[in-house]
C-alpha cells in the first residue's frame, strides 16, 4: 500500500527534474567577465571560497567524526573536559592570521576599483522610475533608455524570447578598451546601475552624484538590471552596454550628434530665422 | 523537587477562559502566549513567502501585480523578524529565565503583560496595511528612503506597528535584565548562570540600545512624509543614505538580537544531549559579549554601494571580518562540547546540529560578503538572500525549533511523538536546502533581489527554489500537528527527560513545571 504511494512521488519528481535538466542554464558561478576588475574579483572570490572550504572540511569532518563514533549507542562513554586555555587561545588567533590574509588580496582590489581618475571618457547615468538617463559629458549625447520587451510576454500571451526582460529600445555604447567613468544619480528614489559581467554596481541617490567605472576587454553586449528597489517596477528597468570598436563607437556618436542637430540645433537656427 | 507547591494554583484566585490570559502577570502564561503568537505570526509571514516563490516559480507574472509583490517582501520581511523570530525568543526568556536562575517569576509582571498585549495591535496594523488605499508598504522591510516617502496610508501603519514594536520589546528588555540581575537564587553568580540566561542578558541590552534608534529613523521618514522636513530629501539639504546609516545602526545589532539567543539555545541543547558540560563556557560569555559590542560597529557593511569614501569601505571590512573570530570561537566550542561526549539523536539535538551545520554555512557567505570588491558584485542579489536565509532560518528558527521540541516536555509535562518530530527535523532542513541553497548561484549570476519577474537564464534554479520553499511551508504545518498531538495527547514526561540536563528547571522542577515555581530560592552550590 505504501510503496506504490511513495514510488508514485518519486515518479513525478523525476518527471518534473528531467525537462529542467536538460534546460541548461545551471550556472552556479559568476558570469564571465569582460574587465580585468571582474577577473580580480572572481578571483578573490575563488580565494575565500578555498578558506571556507578548507575551514568547513576541518571543522565538520571533527563535527562529523564524532557524530559517528562518540554516540551512546556505539556505547562511548562521556569524557568530562570542559576547558582548555591552549586551544582556545589557538583558535583564536589562527582565525585572525587567515582573516589578515585575505584581507590584504582584498584591500588591493578594493582600491583598485574604487580609483576613478583619469577616465577616458565619461558617461552620466540617471535613474528614473522606470528607465536609466544617459549623457555623454564629453559628446553631448543624452537619451533615455526603457525596457523594450513587450508587454505581452510578461503577461504570458505572447512567447517569451531570448533577452526577456534585458533589452531596451536605446543602449549605452562604449568604445572597447577605453577607461568609462559613469556618474550615478537619480531623479526621484534610490536606483543602483548593475552590470555583473563588467563588474560594476554603483547607487544611484536622488540628489548626489556617485561615480564608478570599468574598461571592457572584449566588444559585445552585457546586460544588467537596476539594483535597488525603486518602486512597482523595480524588475522592469534593465540596463544593456554595447561594447563596440573604437570605429563603431565613432560612427555612433557621429550617428547621434546628426540626431541632436536634425531635432535641437536645427530648431533654433530656424526660429532665429524667423525672428529677424 | 521541594519547589514545586501544588497548592498555589488555587489561592490567588486566577480568573479563567480568556480572562486568564488577558489579565495573566504568570511568566508561564506570558511566555505561552508569546510563543503562539509568533507560531501564528511565522504561518503568516510564511504564506507571504510562498505567495513571492509561487510568482516566482517561472519568469512572467503570473500570481501577483509588482506593487503587491513588494508588499508581499515587505511584509514579510517584518512580520518575520519582528513578528515571528523576536517574540519566539521572547517566549523562550520568559518561561526560561526566571526557572533557570531560580526566580518566582520575571521582575515586572504586569509591565510583562503589557508588552506581550502590544504585540496584537502592531501585527494587526501590519496586516491592515494590506486593505487601506494605497495598498501595505512596499519599500521593503529596510524601509529605504525615499522610497518610502511615496507610499500609501499602509506606511503610516507600519510606522505606527514598529512603533509599538518597540516599545513591547525594550520593555520586555528592561524586564529581563532587571530579573537576570536582581532575581538569581544565592549562589547563582553570573558566570554560573546557564548560557541561555546569559546570552539574553547580552541580547536585552543590545534591544534596549538600538529599539529607539529605528524608532527614531521610521519617525523622521513619518516627518517628511507628512509634516514637511527634509531628512532624507536632498532637495531640502537632507541625505538619503543617512537613513540606510541609521536604519543599520539598529539594523545590524538587530541581526545578533535575532542569532544571540539562538546561540543561548544551542549552547543549552549540544551539552544535554552530548552528556558533557559545554566546552569554555567563559571564552562563550566573551564571544557573545564581543559579537555584541562588534555588532555595533560594523553597519555599513550593508552599504557598501552606496559610495562611501574607499577609507570607510576598508574599516567596515575590516571590522567585519574581524566578527568571524568570536563566532568562530563559538563555532569551535560546540564542535569540541560534542567531542568525546556520549551523544544521542533526540530531536532538539539534531535541530541544535542543523543550526551548527547551517549556520557556519551563513557564516561563511557572511565572509564572502564582507570583502568589499566581491560583495560589491552580490550586494542586493539573491546571494544576500540566501545568506540571510541560512542565517535567520536555518539559523534562529531552527533553534526556536529545538528549544521547543527541548523544553516542551517541562512546559507541558508530555512528550512530544520522537519519530514524528525527526521526521519534521528531516523534512525541514531536506526542503530548506532546495528552497534556498540555489539563490546562492542565481545571486553569483546576478539576479537582483526584490524583483517579481526574471529572465530566462534564472528560470530553472527558481523553480527548484519554489518547490523547496512549498515543501518547507508544509513541514511546518506538520509541525503545529506534532505540537497539538503532544498537547493532547503526549506521553507524561518524568521531571528529567534528558540525561544530560542540568539546570535547575530540570533538577528542582517536575514536569510540567507548576504554576508558580521557586517562590522558596533553591540554593546554588
Amino acid at each position: 500500500m505504501k510503496v506504490p504511494y511513495i514510488s508514485k512521488i518519486l515518479a513525478t519528481c523525476l518527471l518534473l527534474a528531467v525537462p529542467c535538466l536538460s534546460m541548461a542554464a545551471w550556472n552556479i558561478n559568476f558570469q564571465p567577465g569582460n574587465t580585468l576588475l571582474a577577473d580580480d574579483i572572481q578571483q578573490l572570490h575563488l580565494i575565500v571560497m578555498i578558506v571556507c572550504v578548507v575551514i568547513f572540511v576541518g571543522v565538520f569532518g571533527f563535527m562529523f567524526y564524532a557524530i559517528f563514533k562518540h554516540r551512546k549507542s556505539v556505547g562511548h562513554k562521556a569524557s568530562n573536559f570542559h576547558e582548555n586555555t591552549t586551544v582556545e587561545i589557538i583558535w583564536t588567533v589562527i582565525p585572525f592570521f587567515i582573516l589578515a590574509g585575505l584581507a590584504w588580496p582584498a584591500t588591493e582590489t578594493l582600491l583598485a576599483m574604487r580609483d576613478t581618475s583619469s577616465p577616458d571618457m565619461t558617461i552620466k547615468a540617471t535613474g528614473y522610475q522606470w528607465m536609466w538617463g544617459y549623457e555623454y559629458l564629453d559628446e553631448g549625447i543624452q537619451f533615455y533608455s526603457a525596457l523594450s520587451t513587450p508587454q505581452g510576454q510578461i503577461d504570458g500571451t505572447e512567447p517569451k524570447t531570448e533577452n526577456y526582460l534585458l533589452e531596451v529600445d536605446n543602449p549605452v555604447v562604449v568604445p572597447v578598451g577605453k577607461r568609462i567613468r559613469v556618474l550615478t544619480t537619480a531623479s526621484d528614489v534610490l536606483h543602483a546601475w548593475y552590470v555583473p559581467a563588467l563588474a560594476v554596481k554603483q547607487d544611484a541617490v536622488p540628489g548626489f552624484i556617485r561615480d564608478t567605472w570599468f574598461k571592457a576587454e572584449e566588444t559585445g553586449v552585457f546586460r544588467g538590471q537596476c539594483a535597488e528597489l525603486c518602486g512597482k517596477q523595480h524588475g522592469f528597468m534593465p540596463i544593456v552596454v554595447h561594447v563596440v570598436s573604437q570605429e563603431d563607437y565613432d560612427a555612433w556618436v557621429a550617428e547621434q550628434k546628426q540626431k541632436i542637430s536634425g531635432k535641437e540645433l536645427g530648431a533654433p537656427i530656424k526660429l532665429v530665422a524667423d525672428s529677424q | 523537587m521541594e519547589a514545586a507547591h501544588a497548592h498555589d494554583d488555587g489561592h490567588d484566585h486566577v480568573p479563567s477562559g480568556l480572562m486568564r490570559y488577558v489579565t495573566t502577570t504568570n511568566h508561564k502564561d506570558i511566555g505561552s502566549m508569546y510563543l503562539w503568537f509568533s507560531f501564528a505570526m511565522f504561518l503568516v509571514g510564511g504564506v507571504m513567502a510562498l505567495t513571492i516563490r509561487a510568482e516566482l516559480f517561472q519568469p512572467g507574472l503570473q500570481l501577483v501585480r509588482p506593487e503587491f509583490f513588494n508588499t508581499m517582501t515587505t511584509l514579510h520581511g517584518l512580520i518575520m523578524v519582528f513578528g515571528a523570530i523576536m517574540p519566539a525568543f521572547v517566549g523562550f526568556a520568559n518561561w526560561q529565565i526566571p526557572m533557570m536562575i531560580g526566580a518566582p517569576d520575571m521582575a515586572f509582571p504586569r509591565m510583562n503583560n503589557w508588552s506581550f498585549w502590544l504585540l496584537p495591535p502592531a501585527a494587526s496594523l501590519l496586516v491592515l496595511s494590506l486593505f487601506v488605499p494605497g495598498g501595505g508598504p512596499g519599500a521593503g522591510w529596510t524601509l529605504y528612503a525615499p522610497l518610502t516617502v511615496q507610499q500609501g496610508m499602509g506606511m503610516d501603519l507600519t510606522i505606527f506597528a514598529i512603533h509599538i514594536l518597540g516599545m513591547s520589546s525594550i520593555m520586555g528588555s528592561i524586564n529581563i535584565v532587571t530579573t537576570i540581575l536582581n532575581m538569581r537564587a544565592p549562589g547563582m553568580t553570573l558566570m554560573k548562570m546557564p548560557l541561555f540566561v546569559w546570552t539574553w542578558l547580552i541580547t536585552a541590552y543590545l534591544l534596549i540600545a538600538v529599539m529607539p534608534v529605528l524608532a527614531g529613523a521610521v519617525t523622521m521618514t513619518l516627518t517628511d512624509r507628512h509634516f514637511g522636513t527634509n531628512f532624507f530629501n536632498a532637495a531640502g539639504g537632507g541625505d538619503p543614505v543617512m537613513f540606510q546609516h541609521i536604519f543599520w545602526f539598529f539594523g545590524h545589532p538587530e541581526v545578533y538580537i535575532i542569532a544571540i539567543p539562538a546561540f543561548g539555545v544551542v549552547s543549552q541543547i549540544l551539552p544535554a544531549f552530548s552528556r558533557k558540560p559545554l566546552f569554555g563556557y567563559a571564552s562563550m560569555v566573551y564571544a557573545t559579549a564581543s559579537i555584541a559590542i562588534l555588532s555595533f560597529l560594523v553597519w555599513a557593511h550593508h552599504m557598501y554601494t552606496v559610495g562611501m569614501p574607499v577609507e570607510a569601505q576598508l574599516y567596515y571590512m575590516f571590522a567585519t571580518m574581524l566578527i568571524a573570530v568570536p563566532t568562530g570561537v563559538k563555532v569551535f566550542n560546540w564542535v569540541a562540547t560534542m567531542w568525546k561526549g556520549s551523544m544521542t539523536f533526540e530531536t532538539p539535538m539534531l535541530f541544535a546540529i542543523g543550526f551548527l551545520f547551517l549556520f557556519t554555512l551563513g557564516g561563511f557567505t557572511g565572509l564572502v560578503l564582507a570583502v568589499v570588491p566581491v560583495d560589491v558584485q552580490l550586494h542586493d542579489t539573491y546571494y544576500v538572500v540566501a545568506h540571510f536565509h541560512y542565517v535567520m532560518v536555518a539559523g534562529a528558527l531552527y533553534a526556536a525549533f529545538g528549544g521547543v521540541y527541548f523544553w516542551l516536555p517541562k512546559w507541558i509535562g508530555k512528550m512530544y511523538d520522537e519519530r514524528l518530530g525527526k521526521i519534521h527535523f528531516w523534512l525541514s532542513i531536506i526542503f530548506f536546502n532546495i528552497a534556498f541553497f540555489p539563490q546562492h548561484f542565481l545571486g553569483l549570476a546576478g539576479m537582483p533581489r526584490r524583483i517579481p519577474d526574471y529572465s530566462l537564464q534564472f528560470a530553472d534554479f527558481n523553480m527548484v527554489s519554489t518547490i523547496g520553499a512549498f515543501g518547507f511551508g508544509m513541514a511546518q504545518i506538520f509541525f503545529l500537528y506534532i505540537l497539538l498531538k503532544a498537547i493532547r495527547s503526549g506521553e507524561p514526561a518524568p521531571a528529567k527527560p534528558w540525561d544530560g540536563a542540568d539546570t535547575l528547571e530540570w533538577t528542582h522542577l517536575p514536569s510540567p513545571a507548576p504554576y508558580h515555581s521557586f517562590e522558596d530560592p533553591p540554593q546554588i552550590r
